[in-house]
């Protein structure tokens, strides 16, 4: 095996994290950076040519802007009974892959994560005392309050030229904005992108209903925005094309057009496109350092490259995976609670409450993929669950995304029974542009049930274990899921609809629709080596010269999706290793 | 060498059709040619007929209307099983292959070519048939995957770019009111509340500006 000279620190991963880290140390310290990436590098300027549903959002680009998964996918059972099948297709997961990764297709949606998520099992037992946990619970603390984030958020927002509308700063509620928000330090560096007609009509609905509806805080500007790096994007021009899709114009915040152009100006980073990362190499010894990674080049030869400082920044599957693989810490077995490399399995809880039949036409094309209202007045910390069966809680929302025909063709009323053929056409045409969905998005606790660990079966392209989920959706999730079906057939029912179709309930955790590409847990946060892989600075308890970046280190699923919140913990985690790490190399908690 | 096989279109029975050749080059069928021949590139001639009869049955032209014949469905088809997505390239394909839970996704071994290739043999004939017996025919297979694939397909094909070769004219996109890919709402998304938009639609050859490679011609 060859061995490469040394860098001093290495990046595995080009999405949003990891070229984030990149520009920090690349920018704050002196030292070689070197960023490893195995998709291939895109051109931003031309994705003009991306404009095309059927082989973007459809085919999805495969190998080019997702992971091929001919190559490497996961595996998925729903208990551990159950035989575990390989996702063989994308659909329930698209992970990106190329310079930039999911961080060129993702759908912007920035809003943060609520403050109670954060201490999840302590204000819960204080709320409602531990008799009304799941008894299969594994929620915990994560480390790290909202207050202690604030700043990183605002950092964050700041970066991607968040857009949106304050709803408390600093204890101060702002009517229009969300009131029911974690405490901000000020208000957004954008303004609210526009309230296309659907979403209109879902705003005053809410607000005759007595809620408090909010323009969805995004990373698609509302206007042109010149970020703290000099960094300047245009205003979201509401063509439609942002799920799946590079943004045209780079209205949308992704990692080629934040990041890399402050990344160019810095000699000490290098991006190498093409390895397929296989092991990450560690000393021996209990709490030995990892030394560097092997991989695959592009023709096939296997490389040591050496590093004194790792950043494992790969998609949160990929994480625990490598960890998995290398044999670093000990993998969680559910059947006695040791272990945490796989623990915290969890997804986004996220379904059409109530698919709206309309009087009028919607122009559903105009949009962007996170305009819409959403209303707090449900969410997580703020409904009272005392008489509630379950507990915690969701957003209710309107989007209005730019639909594209292929996805969205074929809904029709319930009175349509056939699915081909004249009648159910004539339907699907007449109700293409009448048709629009109320949703509900909710928070997921971990169960000890739902975890990660390698599939003894199936394996990647080079022979290497896939990952396997074991995952399920549970009572909790069952009975929130009832409530905010009414809750969004109430508000379709005042929006004026024609018909609703109420969401059918929520049966097992399913392979075929597209739940979300950031499922969380893995290699999770927290203050103890007991429960938690990495501490709160994310920084590995036994590997002390390893960190971890991604949706793998949270520790259930709030309601917020998780971008923003990662983007604020990796420049949190820049400040530790450039003020302290770098300082005195060590365990910083 | 293999017999090439041809898709005989009559232009009249179209009224006009753009059709999109070989190397992507668009040309328009004049509705005084008698006849084209649409060199198909993974059908034989039998298997493009009873296709294309029935994605008509599925997607049929009537009065709500053009459907899978006027939008040129079986070609789209044929291209897209000429290409990667026909062989499962992208696709995960090491065994075992168990059956499992429909949650979890098509799991079995053969690919969309191999899949039409034996769904078609069942439907021979069908394009000699009265409409009201291709129905029946259909509903015989309509709990199959193959169906499955035959409708997406045609949806696919109804509306998709046509540079894939389907929507020809933008008959779906038309039908729909969807206007394609534009180059800005940016005043249109605050306006026309209540009333129906409908910008000319373009496709992306004539926006973009660049040449476009569909991932069908991917080598």
């Amino acid at each position: 095996m060859k061995t490469l000279p040394p860098v001093d620190v290495l990046i595995v991963g080009g999405g949003w994290t990891g070229l984030l880290m990149a520009k920090e140390l690349g920018s704050r310290t002196p030292l070689s950076v070197l960023v490893l990436e195995r998709g291939p590098i895109h051109n931003p300027d031309e994705y003009i040519k991306e404009m095309d549903e059927l082989d973007y959002a459809i085919r999805k680009r495969s190998g080019v802007k997702v992971q091929d998964c001919s190559k490497e996918t996961a595996t998925l059972r729903r208990s551990g009974n159950e035989r575990a099948l390989p996702l063989r297709e994308l659909g329930l997961l698209i992970p990106g892959t190329g310079v930039g990764g999911a961080g060129e297709h993702w759908g912007a949606t920035a809003y943060r994560i609520m403050p109670d998520c954060f201490q999840l099992l302590s204000s819960t037992i204080e709320k409602y005392g531990v008799k009304r946990l799941p008894a299969d619970h594994s929620i915990k603390d994560w480390g790290v309050t909202y207050e202690e984030m604030e700043p990183y958020y605002t950092r964050a927002e700041n970066l991607i030229g968040a857009s949106g509308k304050a709803g408390n700063i600093q204890g101060r509620l702002i009517e229009g904005g969300n009131i029911f928000e974690g405490v901000r330090s000020g208000e957004y560096p954008t303004p609210p992108t526009a309230t296309p007609y659907f979403s209109a009509l879902f705003r005053d609905a809410a607000k005759s209903l007595g809620y408090h509806p909010f323009p969805g805080p995004n990373a698609t500007l509302s206007e042109a925005h010149t970020n703290p790096d000099g960094v300047s994007r245009p205003g979201c021009v509401f063509c439609g094309f942002c799920n799946m899709y590079g943004c045209m114009i780079g209205a949308k915040a992704q990692p080629t057009n934040v990041l890399l152009p402050v990344i160019k100006r810095h000699k000490n980073v290098t991006i190498r496109t093409g390895p397929w990362v296989r092991r990450l190499v560690r000393e021996k010894s209990p709490n030995g350092r990892v030394r560097g990674v092997t991989y695959k080049d592009s023709s096939g030869d296997e490389v040591f490259q050496p590093a004194d400082l790792v950043i494992l920044a790969t998609w949160t599957l990929n994480n625990t995976r490598l960890l998995l693989l290398s044999e670093i810490g000990e993998p969680y077995d559910p059947a006695t609670g040791k272990g945490n490399v796989g623990r915290n399995l969890t997804a986004d809880l996220k379904f059409a409450a109530a698919k709206v039949l309309m009087e009028k036409p919607l122009n559903r094309f105009m949009g962007s993929a996170p305009t819409g209202i959403y209303v707090g007045d449900l969410e997580s910390g703020v409904v009272d669950n005392t008489n509630l069966p379950f507990l915690r809680g969701g957003l209710l929302r309107a989007l209005n995304s730019g639909y594209q025909p292929i996805g969205t063709f074929g809904r029709v009323p319930q009175s349509v029974k056939s699915t081909w053929g004249s009648e159910w056409k004539k339907a699907a045409v007449y109700w293409y542009d009448r048709m629009e969905d109320v949703r509900w998005d909710g928070e997921v606790f971990a169960y000890k049930s739902n975890y990660m660990d390698l599939d003894p079966t199936y394996k990647d392209v080079h022979g290497d274990p896939l990952i396997r989920m074991t995952m399920d959706w549970q009572e909790n999730e069952r009975r929130m899921s009832e409530f905010g079906t009414a809750k969004g057939v109430e508000v379709a029912r005042a929006m004026g609809a024609k018909e609703i179709i109420p969401f059918g309930g929520l049966g097992h955790f399913d392979a075929n629709p597209y739940v979300v590409t950031q499922l969380r847990g893995g290699t999770i946060m927290g203050a103890s080596r007991d429960d938690s892989v990495v501490n709160p600075f994310l920084q590995h308890f036994q590997a002390s010269n390893l960190f971890i970046l991604g949706s793998s280190v949270i520790p259930h699923a709030p309601t917020a999706r998780p971008t923003l919140s990662l983007i604020a913990m990796t420049i949190r985690t820049s400040d530790a290793i450039v003020d302290r790490y770098l300082k005195h190399p060590g365990p910083l908690a | 060498m293999e017999r090439r096989h041809f898709l005989t279109v009559s232009a009249a029975s179209v009224g006009g059709l753009l059709v999109y050749s070989l190397d992507g080059k668009a040309f328009r069928l004049a509705t005084d040619d008698k006849a084209v021949l649409i060199p198909l590139r993974f059908f034989s001639e039998d298997e493009a007929l009873i296709v294309s009869t029935a994605v008509a049955r599925i997607f049929p032209s009537d009065e709500s209307g053009p459907g899978a014949k006027e939008a040129g469905v079986v070609i789209y088809i044929d291209r897209q099983l000429a290409g990667p997505y026909g062989e499962d390239r992208y696709r995960y394909t090491q065994a075992p292959f168990e059956s499992g839970s429909p949650d979890l996704g098509y799991q079995g071994k053969e690919s969309p070519r191999e899949v039409y290739r034996e769904g078609l043999k069942p439907l021979k004939g069908l394009d000699r048939l009265e409409p009201a017996e291709q129905d029946a025919r259909l509903k015989l297979i309509e709990k199959t995957y193959f169906f499955a694939l035959l409708r997406r397909h045609a949806i696919e094909g109804m509306f998709c770019d046509p540079v894939h070769g389907g929507n020809v004219d933008m008959v779906g996109w038309q039908m729909l009111g969807f206007p394609g890919p534009q180059m800005s709402y940016r005043e249109a998304v605050n306006t026309h509340f209540g009333e129906a938009y409908r910008p000319r639609p373009a496709s992306l050859l004539q926006i973009s500006g660049f040449k476009i490679r569909p991932s069908e011609d991917e080598k």
